[in-house]
């Protein structure tokens, strides 16, 4: 079993737990924003909740884990890959009208997903959950999610910014949510269409909510009520 | 009706696997109802006349059973037309006047021996390490006597149609050999009697495809599109829970 991670499809393993345990991570966050949209108040306990108690800490630093892994294999697959194909290229490259532009361009969306990644963690949790734990304060409170959402996407490029990063992770789990349960075997002939048309939805509706949060926020609707 | 057609070849001319190869381009005239191959044909038996070495090609049965063709034809393996392979494409694929570039495979496991002819011997060496049963069979019993359901039977019969061309791998933007390595250890798992290797297969199989520098599957999808016989991912998909099962155990 130890050298299962040695193998070619032990390191697609990787990418697929560590995937599949980041889009769940999506599903939990955005559903912690949703309740952003109706109520400020509400939102601000559930900040406040998840602030820097242990559970939290904990679960951020698996997290963080888990994203450092990902990143680590997709570099480590996309150079023994490249190796793999040889140094000389074909002249004439045509994409099949069935293959995904997204299944074929994973590393650069992975990318964006971390640029965008590093500005979200600079805007928000910097000044929340880090902000806490240092003792760090700012006119906006550690614990004042609702205030910080509404500072950070009152400013329309920051609301630009964030769709672009959207897209991006929307196409990248377009391909990488049913490819993620493909390669730990769950998939057969009957499952293979089903599964890329629910991935398409899951990703689908990852960034419509996120989409909806940040686009309502920035036109000044949101929260709903309080 | 049979019209004739005039096409430029710009061909990958290599002297041999440690020469720097590069496009020579060349006017051929043949008919819509010729082959590629018998195009490649003529273009050779000119230019063997004129004194200059023939184009080197892998080709066979010409009848899209063995295996042997290859080509890399305008940015497809074996060429535009869907689940044929190179013999199996004719010229009114291509219109009169056209350009067509035709390349070798190009994968580090398929290292180039001359112009477009490529060694696929690793796909033997993938083969040799656990593509087999090692019972003895003997001749052919009853039919019924191992009963089979229709659907595994009619899924084994489908992994087993891979002829091991190599498109898969020449499609593959990662030069991956996954989907003919899921389809050898598919046609054998499927069925009672390669079932008892089953895990044996897997990890002697996928042992060797890395250690002859195959790239890693990141199911885009290209193999499955390209393979001359339609060989779905599915079997990918049975061989990675064949392969993680076995190591499982291990």
């Amino acid at each position: 079993m130890s050298s299962i991670f040695q193998s070619s499809i032990g390191r697609k393993l990787i990418m697929s737990i560590t995937g599949m345990c980041l889009v769940l991570f999506l599903i939990f966050h955005l559903s912690m924003n949703l309740v952003a949209a109706f109520s400020g108040t509400a939102y601000n306990a559930v900040c406040g909740f998840l602030g820097t108690n242990w559970y939290a800490l904990a679960g951020t630093a698996v997290l963080a884990i888990g994203f450092l892994l990902h990143i680590i294999y997709a570099f480590i697959l996309t150079v023994r890959n490249r190796k793999a194909r040889g140094s000389v290229r074909y002249a004439v490259e045509t994409r099949n009208s069935k293959v995904e532009w997204a299944s074929q361009n994973m590393l650069v969306l992975g990318i964006i997903v971390l640029v965008g990644l590093g500005l979200h963690l600079a805007h928000f949790w910097y000044h929340m959950m880090y902000a806490e734990l240092v003792g760090a304060e700012y006119e906006i409170g550690a614990a004042d999610g609702t205030g910080w959402l509404k500072y950070w996407f009152g400013q329309p490029l920051v609301v630009v910014c964030y769709l672009v990063w959207f897209v991006a992770i929307w196409l990248h789990i377009t391909h990488g949510f049913w490819s993620a349960l493909q390669t730990i075997g769950a998939n057969n002939l009957v499952w293979i269409d089903r599964l890329q048309k629910i991935s398409a939805w899951v990703a689908g509706l990852i960034f419509a909510g996120f989409a909806i949060i940040v686009i309502g926020f920035g036109v000044g609707i949101f929260p709903l009520f309080d | 009706m049979e019209k004739n057609i005039t096409v430029t070849l710009r061909v990958w001319r290599q002297k041999d696997a440690k020469s720097k190869g590069e496009f020579k381009e060349y006017k051929v005239t043949s008919t819509t109802d010729t082959s590629f191959l018998e195009t490649l044909d003529i273009l050779n038996e000119d230019l063997v006349s004129k004194g200059e070495e023939p184009i080197m090609f892998d080709h066979d049965c010409r009848e899209g059973i063995c295996g042997m063709c290859s080509l890399y034809i305008n940015g497809h393996p074996h060429g535009p037309a869907t689940k044929a392979t190179t013999c199996q494409l004719y010229m009114r694929r291509f219109k009169d006047g056209e350009t067509i570039t035709v390349e070798p495979w190009r994968s580090a496991g398929f290292p180039v021996i001359k112009d477009c002819m490529v060694d696929r011997g690793a796909y033997d060496k993938i083969m040799q390490a656990g593509g087999f049963i090692s019972v003895r069979t003997g001749s052919a019993e009853d039919a019924n006597n191992i009963l089979i359901p229709k659907e595994k039977a009619d899924e084994a019969m489908d992994a087993a149609t891979c002829i091991g061309c190599g498109a898969c791998a020449a499609a593959c933007k990662n030069g991956s050999a996954m989907l003919f390595v899921s389809a050898k250890v598919s046609q054998l798992a499927l069925l009672p009697q390669g079932r008892v290797e089953a895990a044996r297969r897997a990890k002697a199989m996928v042992a060797k495809m890395d250690e002859l520098g195959f790239g890693n599957c990141t199911n885009t999808r290209a193999c499955e599109a390209e393979c001359p016989k339609g060989i779905s991912i599915a079997n990918i998909a049975r061989l990675n829970r064949e392969f993680l099962k076995a190591k499982l155990k291990d």
